[in-house]
């Protein structure tokens, strides 16, 4: 279960994490408890996965090139095939969904010929043609969106 | 100590930092350390990267998954070219979905160029955001589909910096 002190945590710092000397005591003064508690409960919310880190989330454009890949896969090789995706260090978010195109998950790579180098890899390993589709543009990206804690 | 960070200690800071900072009460320190320069430039540069959009979020990493936000779809919408930056700008503006891009067609196997996400607690719950969204935006006569994601095989932030270090040792 979420506690209070971890759910006033997530919703004053999801951004805005302070940059002082000393973060986990400003958020201390602010939450009106010690800095220890503070760092008890992220350390907390670390190991037991709600919270995967605390620090940046980087602008993929700005920081490398990037691309979604979706590929149309038999239901009954779907686990096989994501498996040999996952393999890919450049592979970070990989999921099934419910299409045709039931295996859809994002490359990240330092340029756009390693992207390049990348995709070629997963085509050839994977043995299927794949739907590359880069972000052309974005209107809104918002992960850090206000929680609904019932 | 100086209070800027030279090349190569910004490059290491990007990977010092983008599996997360150390909980330590002088997290900022730890890094300084680690990179060889002072806790003041640290935290300069870091404010520099927010500044300049590197960075487009500082703080709280959430894995949703584990807060119960168990569903989510991909909403993907078939939108003229003439009028696509101007739906999703409305559809930002909603407030009903947490990501928005336009990405390429790829015809004939994929017709679709407008992608919306939207995560929920279950199901219906998306699907009722979902109306929401296609009754504020008026998208009832848009072709669209929605992918439910039923299996995560990989979920973690992406690793740039880190890569290059690595191509390089082979």
């Amino acid at each position: 279960m979420i506690n209070k002190l971890s759910q006033q945590i997530i919703d004053r710092y999801q951004k805005g994490f302070p940059l002082s000397p000393t973060p986990f005591k400003v958020m201390a003064n602010e939450l009106d408890v010690s800095e220890q508690e503070i760092i008890d409960c992220v350390e907390s919310l670390q190991q037991t996965d709600v919270v995967s880190r605390v620090g940046p989330v980087f602008n993929h454009k700005k920081a490398g090139a990037s691309t979604l890949v979706a590929i149309a896969v038999p239901e009954h090789l779907l686990s096989d095939v994501a498996e040999m995706v996952n393999e890919f260090k450049e592979v970070n978010h990989n999921y099934a969904r419910e299409h045709h195109y039931n295996l859809w998950f994002v490359v990240t790579a330092t340029d756009s010929k390693h992207l390049e180098q990348t995709l070629w890899s997963i085509r050839k390993k994977t043995g299927y043609p794949i739907l590359n589709l880069p972000m052309e543009k974005s209107y809104h990206i918002d992960l850090g969106f206000k929680l609904n804690w019932n | 100590m100086t209070t800027h960070l030279n090349e190569g200690q910004q490059q290491a800071l990007k990977c010092a930092i983008q599996e997360g900072l150390p909980i330590d009460s002088r997290p900022y320190l730890v890094l300084a350390n680690i990179i060889g320069g002072s806790e003041e430039a640290v935290i300069h540069c870091i404010e520099k990267w927010i500044g300049s959009g590197l960075i487009k979020r500082f703080g709280i990493v959430v894995k949703h998954h584990s807060l119960g936000y168990t569903s989510n779809a991909m909403v993907v919408w078939n939108v003229s070219d003439e009028i696509v930056d101007e739906l999703g700008e409305q559809i930002k503006q909603s407030g009903l979905v947490t990501l928005c891009y336009r990405r390429p067609r790829r015809l004939p196997d994929w017709n679709y160029n407008l992608f919306c996400m939207i995560h929920g607690k279950n199901r219906d719950q998306v699907l009722a955001q979902l109306d929401e969204l296609i009754e504020s935006c008026q998208l009832k006569d848009v072709e669209h589909d929605v992918l439910f994601s039923y299996k995560q095989f990989k979920q973690c932030g992406g690793r740039y910096h880190n890569l290059e270090k690595a191509n390089s040792h082979g």
